[in-house]
């Protein structure tokens, strides 16, 4: 009895013959999928490679240690080193603030949280153009105390930090509704203040939603590109960013130097996704 | 007077009252409970009390002396959450010192207190695991030891066994029970059960609609109940509408009452348990003649529904032997009386 229903159920992984797709429509989709995945996915990665190490590995590692793409790796990480950090702390804050509290205001900061996922990276670019250039609001006054924003470093970081707003908020938001005031309350009967709370209470039952937030954050910080384009004025080893040198070398003919230097963004994509799968697997297996 | 609370009262800013002019008084060493249906305003009470909600009106005393503008951390007062409300990233262990570890207490003072607690509470060999790795009812004693860690002056417990098994709520019952007896701590409970309430605490606060009903012993707020509310919220009831014919009777259907303080011609709601009714197959004086309807098995009783003739059919209960052994089934001609009951005008 028990043989005829196993024979039955074999080549299904477990699930009875009636709840299955015929052989043939899984072999399709699956090839389907992997078709997908090859093509769009996996063929552009590998061409990358391809392409930087064309002309063998010594022009490969020339083109990354010229000194352009150097300043251009150096501002990429001073970049990301200073907006991933800031938006750290909004985001802690501005999810405190909304699973916290009630206050009037509450769903418009939730919706202006949500800004930049909606606007265009180039506008969010133009944004500051318009208020801090030389012809835009606060242009003037900027001139007169010798800041320079627009063109210069400070307004890339600016455009960087504006877009890459939301990623540690809207992750701490879920989690820190699912884990409810609960533990705070018990954490302040138990004498402890606002901040031991904050630091032994709160930050650690968020930890992984945190860092995964950061993640995707960096990613972007160091992957943007419309929004650092219009600020930067592109001025060669001071104002270009990876993606801005990677764009410059390929206007320029320069194909193998471009795609090394883009190589450094490919290796940025595939630890992103390996750091995101090691949180995730840790984040399902968490008290 | 270990808890003294003063005409408190708290309105939510969406216009509910949920805690409308409440005193009342606690013993030190007293385990009280306060029962009533969900939105009467019990839970807010108690985190009154706590210190987690702040009162709009009235005073809270602690220990003889103020309490109500304290914060919680300055009440020094132990809170069991229904939802345990563990430290999830912290062992057994770092969760029950933790009360201890924020009021800078020495680390040898700490060792001592987290294992007499660890004692206590029966979970010895389990300090080191966290709480995902705990059953339910011992992720509540853990809760219960490190709420009890820092000698709180009082232990406030908001529905503890309502996440609960039935099986282990019982075990969880008996427990605090017998854990007040060693400990001595006054300890106020919340329920919406009242098979926990009158089976733990020695003093009930009924509460509906963020008032209190009544306030007594279990077995006043059965026998005894003082309104209306009380009378069909605690226990099974029946309750019938009849009228008031002479100064001190009132009658529904074929029963007479003996009622006093009503006017003639008013109308009177009367609650009798269905305990409170005798069922016999013989025909006796002042019995009514009835007939069974209905019979439902409730393993240890065995409810009969008998119809009297009136608008309504009553409802009693018999031990099981009695019932069967009596031949009592359905269909069967029998004689009803009832030997207790309340009255309550009907406004």
């Amino acid at each position: 009895m028990a043989g005829a229903i196993s024979r039955l159920n074999a080549g299904t992984g477990g699930r009875p013959r009636s709840l299955t797709e015929p052989r043939a429509v899984q072999l399709v989709l699956i090839a389907a999928s992997l078709g997908y995945l090859g093509i769009f996915l996996l063929l552009p990665l590998a061409s990358v490679f391809a392409e930087a190490l064309a002309k063998g590995f010594r022009v490969y590692w020339a083109s990354i240690t010229e000194p352009e793409a150097l300043s251009a790796i150096r501002l990429t990480l001073v970049t990301a080193g200073i907006s991933v950090p800031c938006n750290v702390v909004f985001g802690i804050a501005a999810a405190w603030a909304v699973t916290k509290f009630q206050f009037r205001g509450k769903d418009i900061l939730i919706t202006l949280i949500d800004l930049p996922f909606a606007v265009s990276p180039v506008i969010a670019g133009l944004i500051f153009v318009l208020l801090f250039g030389a012809h835009g609001w606060f242009g003037p006054w900027l001139q007169a105390h010798d800041i320079k924003l627009i063109f210069a470093v400070p307004g890339i970081v600016l455009a960087t930090v504006f877009v890459t707003f939301p990623f540690v908020a809207r992750e701490l938001i879920p989690v820190m509704q699912s884990t409810g005031a609960d533990q705070e309350e018990a954490a302040l009967t138990l004498g402890a203040g606002g901040w031991s709370t904050f630091w032994r209470v709160t930050l650690p039952s968020v930890k992984w939603g945190l860092l995964y937030g950061v993640i995707l954050c960096n990613a972007r910080a160091m992957g943007e590109f419309g929004a650092v384009s219009v600020v930067s004025g592109h001025i060669r080893g001071l104002t270009n960013t990876i993606p801005l040198q990677v764009e410059i070398l390929y206007n320029e003919y320069n194909f193998t130097a471009a795609f090394a230097v883009a190589s450094l963004l490919t290796f940025l994509a595939l630890i992103t996704l390996a750091a995101k799968a090691w949180v995730e697997r840790k984040y399902s297996h968490a008290p | 007077m270990s808890i003294e609370i003063r005409h408190l009262s708290k309105t939510f800013s969406n216009g509910f009252r949920a805690v409308d002019d409440v005193s009342f008084k606690m013993e030190m060493g007293s385990l009280v409970a306060v029962l009533g249906p969900s939105g009467s305003g019990k839970s807010t009470l108690l985190r009154m009390i706590a210190g987690l909600e702040i009162p709009d009106a009235g005073d809270i005393l602690l220990t003889g002396k103020e309490a109500t503008v304290l914060s919680a951390r300055e009440r020094n007062v132990g809170f069991v959450f229904q939802h345990y409300a563990l430290f999830k990233h912290m062992t057994v262990w770092d969760n029950i010192a933790f009360g201890l570890r924020m009021r800078k207490r020495e680390r040898g003072e700490i060792v001592a207190r987290v294992a007499e607690l660890v004692k206590l509470v029966q979970l010895e060999g389990l300090e080191k695991r966290y709480p995902g790795q705990l059953s339910g009812g011992q992720r509540q004693r853990v809760a219960v030891a490190r709420a009890l860690a820092p000698q709180p002056q009082v232990l406030l417990l908001d529905e503890p066994f309502g996440a609960l098994d039935a099986k282990v709520r019982v075990e969880l019952q008996q427990w605090i029970s017998e854990l007040h007896e060693k400990s001595h701590v006054t300890t106020l409970f919340v329920t919406h059960d009242q098979d926990e309430a009158m089976a733990i605490a020695s003093d009930i606060l009924v509460m509906n609609k963020g008032r209190i009903e009544q306030e007594g012993t279990p077995l006043e707020i059965f026998d005894h109940p003082a309104t209306e509310f009380v009378a069909q919220f605690v226990g099974e009831t029946n309750y019938v509408d009849s009228d008031v014919v002479e100064p001190e009777l009132a009658i529904w259907g074929p029963f007479k009452y003996s009622v006093a303080g009503y006017n003639v011609g008013q109308k009177v709601r009367i609650y009798f348990r269905p305990n409170d009714v005798y069922v016999t197959s013989r025909e006796e004086s002042l019995q009514v003649k009835g007939r069974i309807v209905k019979t439902r098995f409730q393993g240890p009783v065995i409810e009969l529904v008998i119809d009297v003739g009136a608008d309504k059919p009553v409802v009693a209960h018999l031990p099981k032997g009695l019932s069967m052994a009596s031949g009592f089934v359905e269909g069967r001609r029998v004689f009803v009386g009832i030997t207790g009951f309340h009255s309550f005008a009907i406004s």
